[in-house]
């Protein structure tokens, strides 16, 4: 943007008649403050989801977040846009049902990485596999944040959690070569700290045909900060500052995180592929021919 | 603000009008839980924490003084509790 062009979108404002926060009509302002701890990313995250909606000037009356169960389920309960706030692990599944039923809808999974990837696993990998056109968002920080710090699929290895005293010794998941391998279309992974790159990175996923995937890499200074002393979620900003090294279109099968260790961020993958209702359609049309009589939403629509 | 337009001789040869984007923030006070994410990741450093306290016993950040702030609003983006955002505003100023 330009200088021109930022001081015409530049709102008029005094110190006293100051606009209202950009965000602020995105949120059930009644629920704030909301009960993430200080310091915590997933504010942070859904800050940077609402002004990429925003940004991406889509009809907020067709955008649906579903969302599973922990810290970052709460997402659903705080948008003030069609949220579904599903059983655990289940997003995914809820999601599909909806896009499929009303494929003019915008469907954002937005969830945690023990939600989605460990009791969701499965869900995720068939969703990716046959490309149903959801776009997912997956906080992760590393550990189960409400039920109390247990170890999850992404906790690195010889990080404690309440249930592994002595230190992780499991391998954990590589959240982007996972999603690759499972045939996701768009994958990323951006921090907590890379705010723009993430807001970019949400509004090219909300354009995107197909399972787009991000992976955020958030803190959580209450239970696994505390438990391996790493200090407060300023410390792990600091920490994703120094450590985070951008490397578009880096393989995924390299992307692994270890303890404390270095993080590669970017857009891994970009690709092009039919999805789940396209298929559908052409193969449907192939066999019933004139029998077939559309997807659900062209029934409807006939009446 | 109406200002007497400038007689002839007052007016330099090359006139040029250089707009200077500044701007401000607006806190939420009892939004603030205190992470400090606006204040250590302000681009200008025009951010410090307050003397006082929020009614959930926070300080809350403050600006230093009113000239830094570009209203870039990277603090807005960086706040997980939507409690602080930046804003432009217009300025001409003639050189």
């Amino acid at each position: 943007m330009t200088e021109e062009q930022m001081i015409a979108a530049a709102p008029e404002g005094c110190g006293e008649c100051l606009p209202p926060n950009p965000v602020e009509g995105f949120l059930r302002s009644e629920r704030m403050p909301h009960i993430w701890c200080p310091g915590c990313g997933i504010g942070t995250t859904v800050n940077c989801f609402a002004r990429a909606l925003l940004q991406a000037k889509l009809d907020l009356n067709k955008v649906a977040v579903v969302s599973g169960i922990g810290c970052t389920g709460r997402v659903a309960g705080y948008v003030n846009l069609d949220s579904f706030h599903t059983t655990h692990g289940r997003a995914i599944p809820f999601a599909t049902g909806m896009k499929l039923a009303n494929p003019e809808l915008t469907v954002v999974v937005y969830s945690g990485d023990g939600d989605l990837i460990s009791i969701g696993g499965n869900h995720f990998i068939h969703a990716a596999r046959r490309n149903v056109d959801v776009k997912i968002i997956c906080i992760n920080n590393f550990t189960y944040g409400m039920t109390g710090g247990q170890l999850a699929p992404t906790t690195p290895v010889t990080a404690i959690s309440s249930t592994t005293p002595y230190g992780c010794y499991e391998q954990p998941f590589n959240l982007p070569n996972l999603a690759e391998s499972a045939g996701a279309v768009y994958v990323a992974r951006w921090t907590t700290y890379h705010v723009r790159q993430l807001t970019h990175s949400i509004g090219e996923a909300l354009r995107k045909k197909g399972f787009s995937f991000i992976e955020i890499v958030s803190q959580c200074p209450t239970l696994y900060e505390r438990r391996n002393k790493i200090g407060d979620g300023l410390d792990m900003m600091e920490y994703f500052k120094e450590s985070s090294v951008v490397k578009h279109g880096a393989p995924t099968r390299e992307v692994g995180i270890g303890f404390q260790g270095p993080i590669v961020v970017g857009k891994f993958v970009d690709i092009e592929r039919p999805t789940f209702l396209d298929l559908m359609d052409k193969q449907m049309t192939r066999t019933l021919d004139a029998h077939y009589t559309g997807s659900v939403v062209e029934q409807n629509v006939r009446g | 603000m109406l200002e007497e337009p400038a007689s002839e001789a007052q007016v330099p040869h090359v006139q040029t009008v250089v707009k200077k984007v500044r701007g401000t923030i607006h806190v939420t006070q009892n939004r603030c839980k205190g992470c400090g994410f606006c204040i250590a990741f302000c681009p200008p450093k025009v951010l410090h924490f307050s003397d006082e306290f929020n009614s959930h016993g926070y300080r809350f950040p403050q600006l230093k003084n009113q000239n830094g702030c570009t209203g870039c609003d990277l603090c807005g983006l960086y706040c997980p509790d939507f409690a602080i955002y930046g804003v432009m505003q217009k300025q001409g100023k003639k050189q």
